[in-house]
């Protein structure tokens, strides 16, 4: 198959080192860009081989019922939500993700949040410009070294996420499907347990069904008035609305926030407090990891085509 | 009168005249309350200048006799003008990390002991430094703000930052609290190397003799030094220079170890790539050319304030003071080199 006869589907615009690599090699058609999605991809429908998505669109089942000559689905993101992953088997289409390359950059990301909503960097940087800082002194803020941290998911990145908090001297507590007998951090067998025994609760499992609001109202309140929420997980984690409530009312002490259900809207609610970190999904957003997830992707599908084992297959 | 052989046991609640006397030493921008006022005030009869009806200088004079013991609040100038005017002081009491405002050489002259705050803030020093780092290399603080200006529904995807793993991180002196930073940063993968006046035996990082030769060595620099004449203005144009236009420099010592005249020129013509800034030469102004900069991250010198280290500091301050008085070692003394 002459390589540059192969449609490669792109659902959104993702990276654009990643968009000129894929244009070398195959024929990129780009999903975002026509407006009669339905009319574009029944047109290409025969020539479409491989799909390109990322954590805010992939492959559902009515993209992968569209593609019948779809063999593999490559997506920029270590999550696989967006993924029908019943269907693509079901068809035997391949999928691949982007893990290990950009698991430093989300556990650095879920520390710098703890240290922003505990020391407040956003609202003392705003006081400063404001000229606020002539005029009085800026208030306490909370010591982040020794405090007892909860990890929901100990995979790839909470483990990554658990090295870093080991050297602040924090006592580590970790929710997982089932106990890792290896791990020497404390084994809680439910989240509440674990939220009532931390100061910081950090989510970051993969979103499937049972993790769906895994953070609800009994989590939030065993977490209380001094307990901070780091998600770096899906938003879809968390019980958006109770999440909400729970801030503007104090009954929870703080929130950092790099994921929400409905992105890139954010519930405005939160944008007056200042025991809030709220960012736009940026866990792994470095241009040096960026890049390497694109060569990631990249490699994935050449080794495909080339009918050689995948790299970072889905397991 | 000697004190020592005087001196009531300071845990019972006495009234003023049979507690041992502390002269505080704040400056009038303090709040006039701080802190640790009244947890002081049930061991010691504090003598503070600025609550008296007459002048400071006729007040201090006429206790100045009893006066064997001085609190500095802050970093309030005791400078020897103000040691000049108590013939009695033995013992001046920090409270911050930094002694660059006492003037120690003097007090080594008179003989007078000085305390520190110790290592107490250390902790909390080194947890700011390394969130001012990953603040300006993700652009966090810039990143809040784009979400609550609403432009990630208005533009879009928020531009890239760059990674933290595998930088070459600078630490300028490897006291307490660059060791409590190097520690950290290990953990994120960073390659540490120092810069410390002599090199240490037993430290696993590279050594580099001068800030220049470590700045051409590292992508970002944090300041962990005290200031003093050698260190005044030790980040100056060479070694911004040298660290480059993608380098960082984080501040968590006093503002002026940097030239911040041209530091703000280095960053408003992009010849350097961010700074995280807790202290400034003449604190609180800060250069306002700094505030239109999304890869600068502004702190009004927070560090140390947090409860816990506020709690340490109040009973090291009242510990000190009482081994003082019951002539027994200090608890965190000053070396006076």
């Amino acid at each position: 198959m002459e390589s540059n006869n192969i449609g490669v589907l792109m659902t959104c615009p993702m990276n654009s080192h990643l968009e000129q690599e894929l244009e070398k090699r195959f024929k990129l058609l780009r999903l975002w860009t026509v407006r009669d999605r339905s009319k574009f991809l029944a047109a290409h429908r025969n020539s479409i081989h491989a799909d390109v998505g990322n954590c805010s669109v992939c492959a559902n089942a009515e993209l992968i019922e569209a593609l019948p000559k779809l063999e593999i689905v490559a997506s920029f993101s270590v999550g696989f939500d967006k993924i029908d992953l019943a269907k693509s088997k079901e068809k035997g289409i391949g999928v691949t993700h982007t893990p290990d390359v950009l698991t430093d950059d989300v556990a650095d990301m879920a520390i710098g949040l703890i240290l922003m909503v505990l020391r407040k960097f956003c609202e003392s940087d705003r006081f400063v410009r404001s000229g606020k800082w002539k005029k009085g002194t800026f208030m306490l803020t909370t010591k982040f070294t020794g405090k007892r941290v909860g990890i929901i998911g100990l995979g790839r990145v909470g483990m990554a996420v658990a090295k870093r908090v080991e050297a602040f001297s924090c006592p580590i507590g970790y929710y997982s499907r089932t106990e890792k007998p290896e791990i020497k951090y404390k084994y809680y067998s439910s989240v509440v347990k674990l939220a009532a025994n931390s100061d910081i609760l950090v989510v970051i499992c993969p979103l499937t069904e049972e993790t769906r609001h895994i953070i609800n109202r009994e989590v939030i309140d065993a977490l209380g008035p001094k307990g901070v929420l780091i998600n770096i997980g899906r938003g879809l984690h968390v019980d958006e609305p109770e999440l909400v409530s729970a801030l503007v009312e104090g009954r929870l002490g703080g929130a950092g926030l790099d994921v929400f259900e409905h992105e890139p809207e954010v519930p405005e609610e939160l944008f007056g407090l200042d025991n809030v970190v709220l960012l736009p999904h940026v866990g792994s957003g470095t241009v040096e990891t960026r890049r390497d997830m694109a060569d990631l992707v990249i490699a994935n599908l050449e080794v495909h085509f080339l009918k050689r084992p995948l790299l970072t297959p889905v397991v | 009168m000697d004190y020592h052989q005087k001196q009531q046991s300071p845990s019972q609640t006495l009234p003023p005249d049979h507690l041992l006397p502390v002269l505080v030493i704040r400056s009038p921008s303090m709040p006039p309350f701080f802190f640790f006022k009244s947890h002081l005030q049930a061991h010691f009869h504090l003598l503070d200048p600025l609550d008296a009806s007459e002048p400071a200088h006729s007040f201090i004079s006429r206790h100045a006799p009893s006066v064997l013991a001085l609190l500095c609040v802050g970093n309030t100038p005791v400078s020897s003008e103000t040691l000049s005017l108590l013939p009695s002081l033995k013992l001046v009491v920090a409270s911050s990390a930094g002694m660059d405002h006492i003037d120690l050489q003097e007090c080594r002259r008179r003989g007078i002991s000085v305390t520190t705050a110790g290592h107490i803030f250390s902790e909390d020093v080194a947890d700011f430094a390394v969130g001012l780092l990953i603040d300006v290399l993700r652009r966090l603080s810039a990143g809040d703000k784009y979400v609550r200006s609403a432009l990630w529904v208005a533009k879009g995807p928020y531009p890239l930052g760059l990674k933290l793993g595998g930088k070459r991180v600078g630490i300028v002196g490897l006291g307490r609290i660059g060791s409590e930073v190097a520690k950290r940063l290990l953990a994120f993968g960073c390659n540490i190397a120092y810069y410390s006046r002599k090199e240490k035996p037993y430290v696993q990082y590279p050594y580099y003799a001068t800030v220049t030769d470590l700045s051409t060595n590292s992508d970002a620099l944090i300041l962990c030094c005290s200031l003093t004449k050698e260190t005044h203005h030790i980040i100056n144009r060479n070694v911004m220079e040298a660290l480059g236009k993608e380098g960082v420099i984080i501040n968590i010592g006093r503002g002026a170890l940097i030239d911040e005249k041209e530091l703000v020129n280095f960053l408003v013509q992009g010849r350097i790539g961010g700074a995280g800034l807790d202290v400034y030469e003449n604190e609180p102004s800060v250069p306002q050319q700094l505030f239109a900069m999304d890869n600068v991250v502004l702190a009004p010198h927070a560090a140390v304030y947090t409860p816990e280290s506020l709690e340490a500091l109040q009973e090291l301050v009242v510990g000190n003071l009482k081994a003082f008085f019951s002539n027994e070692p200090l608890l965190s003394p000053a070396r006076l080199e």
